[in-house]
């Protein structure tokens, strides 16, 4: 069982009462691009074991769309984000490189 | 004009000292907004006789008031007679500004449920919500999941829980408390 904390309203709960939303940070890539930027944008997406980046919606709350910072292999989350940033915050990158020194993921570490 | 009836029209149930009721006609308004323009904080008073509510507070007594949804969303709560009056109240008092003002008093259904502690349980057996008398007061609202549907409820100066749900799936939730009322205290909250 997940237990997320939303940015937005502050209610800390179990993972029922939200939605996943697959991963965060994508860079959009449309008109002008090249055919393996597209296809990236589209189907190409992260599956790792560690750290991961996800978009969440309060769904059965505050409405709200969030990103978090997660290990897929123990399911502990390291924080939680507004969807309107562009990057991870750096005292969740912190929390990160203390469980997991040298991470890295898609452009992140 | 024809005469509003609740979703159940006044059911009552009483299961182990615990009473779950259909509240009858409420007049609801969602509102969205700036929360912390003068002007709708200004229209909000006039309205409901109260502040704007603090996060996932509740300001609703005698039956007005306002409920926090999220950032930029209150339920206002009135009379089901001054529903109309209240968006038209403020649809002027927010014109030209951005925002959204609509009667959604018979798109929901509300419910009460009292009963002490008996009552927090059975809210408890199906909404991920700590219910303690510690961690949920008089004031607390709370949007969350009950079983399979979305709800919510604050809790009155009286322990008295108001539930509220879309109306399609008022007899549902009307039956979750029902039965969850009816299987008994489990004593964790005790
Ligand atoms: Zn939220």
């Amino acid at each position: 069982m997940l237990i997320l904390e939303c940015p937005c309203c502050g209610v800390k709960s179990e993972e029922t009462e939200f939605h996943a939303g697959g991963e965060a940070h994508l860079k959009r890539f449309g008109p002008g691009s090249t055919d393996a930027e597209f296809e990236g944008y589209l189907f190409m997406r992260e599956n790792k074991r560690g750290v991961h980046f996800e978009r969440w919606r309060h769904v059965n709350g505050c409405g709200k769309w969030f990103l978090a910072a997660r290990d897929t292999n123990t399911l502990e989350f390291f924080g939680f984000y507004p969807a309107q940033t562009h990057e991870p915050p750096q005292d969740i990158k912190d929390k990160i490189s203390a469980k997991h020194p040298g991470w890295s993921w898609r452009e992140f570490q | 004009m024809s005469e509003a009836v609740s979703f159940l029209n006044g059911a009552e149930a009483t299961h182990n000292g615990v009473t779950v009721r259909d509240a009858g006609p409420v007049g609801m308004v969602t509102l969205r907004g700036d929360l912390s323009a003068a002007k709708l904080k200004t229209a909000v008073k006039k309205i409901t006789g109260q502040p704007v509510p603090g996060v996932r507070k509740s300001t609703v007594t005698g039956g007005k008031g306002a409920c926090w949804m999220s950032p930029d969303e209150l339920l206002i709560v009135v009379p089901h007679a001054e529903a109309a009056a209240a968006v038209a109240e403020l649809e002027s008092a927010l014109a030209g500004g951005h925002f959204m003002a609509v009667n959604v008093s018979d798109a929901r259904a509300c419910l009460t449920l009292s009963g002490g502690v008996a009552a927090r349980e059975v809210l408890a057996k199906i909404a991920p919500v700590d219910l303690s008398t510690a961690a949920f007061g008089a004031g607390d609202f709370r949007r969350t999941r009950m079983a399979q549907v979305a709800g919510a409820f604050w809790l009155d100066d009286a322990e008295t829980f108001h539930v509220v749900c879309f109306r399609s799936v008022g007899h549902y939730v009307f039956g979750l408390l029902e039965n969850g009322a009816k299987a008994g205290p489990v004593g964790v909250l005790a």
